[in-house]
């Protein structure tokens, strides 16, 4: 599958006075894997919001798939339509348990998309990716900082979303497990799904990212690859640092 | 959630209120069994452990507080009482006070049919899904939450109130409905009568606990937990929550009120008092004390209170209200997640925590 997953076409979002996105516009291709990159406040997490329907812009459109406008989506009607994400904080249900979660993940919905049977293979598969199938029964509340982030993926992952949007991904996470979350991150890259990452960590960046995108106060300050964007005097002002 | 059958707390909670109901139904007619009085304070406490199970619902599993939960229950109470008075009115003849007051010679219109129980059951139940229904919807479709929805549903139990207080309504007034002379056509003031309405709120709390059960195990209980920990993380998995947390908002309404249609009978009068903010604040006060998102919790912290609450009222009629609020102040203090926590340290400590981070060697 060829063509834009996902399109942001002009966006503006302002928090009372503050704009954190200044007609903002990017386009994330099908089998990509798109790192946004920037300081604090550059507005990363709000374009995330944005395309996820938790926060509404003031102008501009959000375009999945070359021709479904979300813009004005609900949450869970974005989600169904295949557009998943992985919170900055790991957000899961401390009072479930690791199977349920990925369970939730798979049926991704009220209506049930899967039969039993293609539901226990799906999670399965799902928790085998994630490295977590030995602790399917445990609680989530008893994970550890980086099994509640895989768990995490895990959940946005198990729908096989076509949109991917992963928040900080490794951090505060052990070398060892990054390394492990690169792996599992590359292993998810297809033809057919646009993914994009949130990271501070540059090299993780570099591991697993296509394209880069530098976002500073809210708007695009480059965008191309990770080698191109460490050696580009503007990144290093603003982000990258000498 | 475990299955029943291992779930140990659980079970024995059930054997307890079934045993208790088997007990009352074995002194209807057996004068060495339960007095009549000490069977009507059982069944008050029934009928309150029914009510904090409603509110364990929302509260507990959904953690969405409503502090107007009187509200629902005073519907059930209103309109069972309606249907008590109707109905001696039928068989006795006798006018009910509340029309001598006003000088009536009949009831109003709207009273009709309340003589049928079955009618004035399915009307507790549609005026509580209406009234649930509609202000769940609108609260929960503009998102309004947390302390804001609690304040709001304060608010709207204390209007239901100033309306009940009002005279001309024909429910009432300030001097609320009592004289209940004849239930099922049985006199209402004897013994028998008594133990058996109390073994009957026993029971209907054994069923509400087991059906709760139930629910929180099921697919729908899951969401629930879902919901109540993360909605937001929810809803961009693809759930909408607003069904879901309408469909538990005006299950748990319906509860209260089945617990009102319990109290009711049992106290012999509803007056605009029971939709004061005191009651609704004493619910939620109830639960904590127990444990909140806790079933077992939300009985034992309804009957503690209230059991001991019986007795200091008697006992020390001038002390109890600052010895009740010393104890809850200790509990919330020592006790953060309410009485529930003495069942998780009985269990951890004698095994210690080394042995749990034993048996669990992938975690760190």
């Amino acid at each position: 599958m060829a063509g834009v997953a996902l399109l942001v076409d002009n966006i503006t979002v302002e928090f009372g006075s503050f704009r954190a996105i200044d007609a903002l516009s990017l386009a994330v291709d099908f089998g990509e894997v798109r790192a946004v990159i920037g300081p604090n406040g550059a507005g990363k997490t709000t374009l995330l919001d944005v395309v996820s329907g938790i926060a509404h812009p003031k102008h501009g459109r959000v375009i999945f798939d070359d021709t479904t406008d979300v813009t004005r989506s609900s949450e869970s009607d974005i989600a169904r339509a295949g557009i998943r994400r992985k919170f900055q904080k790991p957000s899961i249900f401390e009072g479930l348990n690791v199977h349920q979660h990925i369970a939730i993940g798979a049926q991704g919905g009220w209506r049930r998309s899967l039969l039993p049977g293609e539901l226990a293979t799906r999670v399965d598969e799902v928790l085998e990716a994630i490295g977590l199938r030995d602790l399917a029964q445990r609680s989530a509340a008893e994970l550890g900082h980086g099994q509640k982030q895989w768990l995490e993926i895990g959940m946005v992952l198990a729908s096989n979303p076509k949109v991917l949007m992963l928040d900080e991904p490794v951090a505060g996470l052990t070398d060892d497990e990054t390394e492990r979350t690169v792996a599992l991150v590359r292993g998810l890259k297809r033809a057919d799904r646009a993914i994009v990452i949130v990271e501070h960590d540059m090299d993780f960046v570099e591991k697993v990212a296509d394209r880069v995108t530098v976002l500073h106060e809210g708007r695009t300050l480059f965008e191309g690859s990770m080698a191109h964007a460490r050696a580009d005097e503007r990144v290093i002002d603003v982000y990258l640092g000498r | 959630m475990k299955p029943l059958a291992s779930d140990r707390p659980f079970l024995c909670l059930l054997l307890i209120v079934i045993a208790v109901a088997l007990l009352l139904a074995g002194s209807v007619f057996n004068s060495a069994g339960l007095s009549p009085y000490l069977a009507n304070a059982i069944g008050q406490l029934a009928a309150f452990a029914v009510l904090a199970i409603s509110l364990d619902l929302i509260w507990g599993y959904l953690g969405i507080l409503s502090l107007g939960h009187g509200l629902f229950f005073g519907i059930g109470g209103y309109v069972v009482a309606m249907y008590l008075l109707k109905h001696s009115y039928e068989v006795t003849g006798r006018v009910p006070d509340f029309m001598q007051f006003m000088g009536w010679t009949e009831l109003p219109f709207y009273w009709a049919g309340f003589g049928f129980f079955p009618y004035a059951l399915l009307v507790a139940v549609v005026v509580t899904l209406l009234v649930s229904g509609v202000f769940g919807y609108v609260s929960f479709r503009s998102r309004v939450g947390g302390v804001y929805f609690a304040i709001i549903t304060q608010a709207l139990v204390y209007v239901a109130m100033l309306l009940m207080y009002r005279n001309d309504t024909g429910f009432g007034g300030n001097n609320g409905m009592t004289g209940f002379t004849v239930a099922f056509g049985w006199p209402v003031g004897s013994g028998g009568v008594v133990i058996i309405m109390a073994a009957v709120s026993v029971l209907v709390l054994g069923l509400t606990l087991l059906s709760c059960r139930f629910l929180m195990a099921s697919r729908f209980g899951v969401m629930i937990v879902a919901a109540g920990d993360d909605e937001v993380r929810l809803r961009t998995l693809g759930y909408d929550t607003l069904r879901l947390k309408l469909a538990v908002w005006c299950l748990s309404a319906v509860i209260a009120a089945v617990a009102g249609m319990l109290y009711v009978p049992q106290v012999g009068i509803i007056n605009p008092r029971l939709l004061a903010p005191e009651l609704s604040l004493e619910i939620a006060v109830w639960v904590a004390i127990g444990g909140r998102g806790n079933l077992i919790g939300a009985v034992i912290g309804a009957v503690l209170v209230n059991a001991i609450k019986f007795w200091l009222s008697a006992a020390a009629p001038e002390l109890w209200p600052f010895i009740l609020s010393g104890l809850i102040v200790l509990i919330v203090l020592v006790f953060p997640n309410g009485l529930i926590d003495l069942a998780k340290m009985k269990l951890v400590r004698p095994m210690g925590v080394k042995r749990i981070a034993a048996e669990t060697p992938e975690l760190h």
